[in-house]
């Protein structure tokens, strides 16, 4: 169905439209054009002398060792990240679905996390964790493991992924959920009838059936992970120790307000936002062949 | 191919009690229709049959055991659901088969036994099709080969026929009676429409209010309703019910306007004056210039009959039909003849002889 309104000037639907345009423009089109110019010009550290050197910045990234390093972590944290938060919510998202009493509490609790503050979530964990003070870390320890993730690389990995990991629960759980409510319930009885039980019933017609809800969320998660850990990861471990929990985001920040490298940095961002790009239209694309079946 | 029975089965959600104790046998090929209206609790009892509830109390015995209690994937019981239900991510053969899948069989048995039924039923060009692709007719189709290609020991029909149009309705509506006249397989057939029921059913069990009211052939039910309920559910355009008073010593009714009309089989009990519900069909009121008159409310003309809608001097409604074309005039004078009375009790609903 198609609703359409039709102005009779043009003074009102500017003005609409206005807010918006002006957010999208000071917020988005400015800054990534400021960063694509960046990203084509090397800048001494006080911006006095600029020089356009073309592709350089990206060819001396794609040759930096440090560089790799940080894009194969980011791999290899967004697709824990994506992979934990995504397991999680979906078995939870299961049990969630089945007839039981008090559920409407259960899955309002269930969706709080997304509402926690990035900074603020990390502020939990780290009390949870903390190695001096944290209840977690304190039972680690009692049971013999050698806590301190600001000193271990392997376990400040854990920890961001952890944490990254539970804020994003939330949010596919509720797709997880309306994804399964809206499986017909007859199907599911007639592959009872057809004698599919547990484990296999699930494997043969609801994930066929959540595909598209898992592609999505693939997607998105990926992005979260990717682009929406920042504050979580700088808030508990800074990128550290090291740089063993550095992501392409935290070097992005590192290398421009930090270390000043405006050039590379902006490189940097370039190439995120083409991935960015890229994963959104795949959705698109792939969401639009789905509807169009 | 089994036998089935029930023995007082109930089923309450929460504190409402939806099946008040249903008692019932099935005999081996039979095909058992229950007719009733929404709410009445046949689809409940088709589903605890099914294994897809379980009931409160009661037993369940499929071929000498009790199943009320197993997951109906140890039942062997194959349903056909009224909105298909087929799976939509998998093609016709693989809905077909999914199944016999899940039971190991081998892929050439599979392959034989799925072809065979797609056969049958003319699904063969249709195999690697999706659902999606099929239309309304062809899924039912298919919802009914994946339930034949199992060979399961009882069929159930969950108003199978509802989504259909009324010509493609007439038409399966046939075809499931010669399929299953012809595999012999023991059933048990949903619905709320009588002609279906009257049709379709070796024997009809009629309920109300989660309670089986009548169980007989059709042809039973429709000349012996049980209660009033029965007599005006099953039957179009309903049978009129009439209120009357027994008198002449049981052996006749007294409707008012000047009405008595004498038992044809015999004496009723009770006293004088005892109130009855006296039912005639439509069909089976004839017009008689000497009998009491009815001024035409509406006409509604049926091609090779006619039903009319008549007044009678104190208001109340009367449908009367006739063959052909309605009679010229306003008014109509008709009589009932004593054979085709049905006396009820008044307070009961119960027939009374």
């Amino acid at each position: 169905m198609e609703r359409r309104t039709i102005f009779a000037g043009w003074v009102l639907p500017v003005c609409l439209v206005a807010p918006q345009l002006l957010l999208t423009v000071f917020f988005f089109l400015w800054p990534a054009a400021q960063a694509m110019w960046f990203s084509l010009v090397r800048q001494d550290a006080f911006g006095i002398r600029t020089e356009f050197v073309g592709f350089e910045n990206f060819a001396d990234l794609f040759a930096d060792p440090l560089y790799l390093d940080s894009a194969l972590r980011t791999v290899v944290f967004c697709t824990a990240v994506a992979g934990l938060a995504m397991g999680t919510a979906l078995l939870l998202a299961v049990f969630a679905d089945r007839e039981i009493r008090g559920r409407a509490i259960y899955r309002t609790l269930l969706i709080w996390p997304y509402a926690v503050a990035p900074a603020i979530a990390a502020v939990l964990w780290v009390l949870l964790l903390n190695p001096q003070i944290g209840v977690v870390a304190h039972a680690l320890k009692s049971v013999g493991v050698l806590w301190d993730y600001k000193l271990n690389d392997t376990q400040a990995m854990i920890v961001v992924i952890l944490a990254s990991a539970w804020k994003q629960v939330s949010y596919n759980f509720i797709f997880f959920l309306a994804g399964l409510q809206s499986i017909p319930k007859t199907v599911i009885e007639a592959a009872r009838m057809d004698g599919a039980r547990g484990w296999r019933r699930f494997r043969t017609i609801t994930i066929p059936l959540l595909a598209p809800t898992i592609f999505f969320l693939v997607v998105v998660n990926i992005v979260y992970a990717a682009f929406d850990t920042f504050a979580t990861i700088q808030a508990l471990t800074h990128g550290g120790p090291g740089k063993a929990t550095e992501t392409l985001m935290l070097k992005v920040y590192r290398d421009g307000l930090i270390n000043l490298d405006l050039g590379s940095s902006s490189a940097q961002s370039v190439i995120l936002m083409v991935a960015v790009v890229v994963l959104t239209g795949l959705q698109f694309r792939f969401i639009g062949r789905r509807n169009a079946e | 191919m089994a036998t089935l029975e029930l023995y007082d089965v109930r089923k309450s959600f929460g504190a409402t009690a939806v099946l008040h104790g249903v008692n019932l046998a099935l005999n081996d090929g039979e095909m058992l229709v229950i007719v009733g209206a929404s709410g009445c609790g046949k689809s409940t009892l088709l589903r605890l049959i099914a294994g897809l509830e379980v009931p409160t109390a009661g037993r369940i015995v499929l071929d000498g055991r009790d199943v009320a209690r197993l997951d109906p994937a140890e039942r062997d019981i194959a349903m056909v659901f009224q909105n298909y239900a087929l799976y939509p991510h998998m093609s016709v053969f693989d809905n077909m088969a999914y199944a016999l899948k899940i039971r190991g069989l081998s892929r050439d048995d599979i392959a034989r036994r799925v072809g065979g039924t797609a056969e049958m039923l003319g699904l063969g060009p249709l195999l690697d099709r999706k659902p999606r692709q099929l239309s309304g007719g062809q899924r039912q189709r298919v919802a009914m080969g994946r339930a034949i290609v199992r060979e399961p020991k009882l069929f159930l029909f969950d108003e199978p026929l509802s989504n259909l149009d009324a010509k493609l309705r007439v038409t399966m509506r046939a075809e499931i009676k010669r399929l299953q006249r012809r595999m012999g397989v023991t059933s048990l057939y949903v619905t709320h429409d009588q002609v279906e029921a009257m049709t379709l059913g070796d024997r009809l069990l009629v309920m109300h209010q989660g309670v089986p009211v009548q169980l007989a052939t059709p042809m039973e039910v429709f000349e012996r309703p049980a209660t009033t309920y029965v007599a005006g559910f099953i039957g179009a355009p309903a049978m009129n019910l009439l209120p009357g008073v027994l008198c002449q010593g049981g052996m006749a009714v007294d409707l008012g306007r000047g009405m008595v009309i004498p038992f044809a089989d015999g004496k009723r009990d009770g006293v004088d004056g005892r109130k009855l519900t006296i039912g005639i069909r439509p069909e089976h009121i004839v017009l008689d210039p000497a009998g009491m008159m009815l001024q035409i409310d509406l006409i509604e003309p049926l091609g090779s009959e006619t039903v009319l809608i008549g007044r009678m001097d104190d208001g109340e409604l009367l449908s009367v039909k006739v063959p052909g074309r309605a009679p010229a005039g306003e008014a109509i004078r008709v009589s009932f003849p004593a054979a085709m009375l049905h006396v009820f009790d008044a307070e009961t609903g119960l027939r009374l002889g």
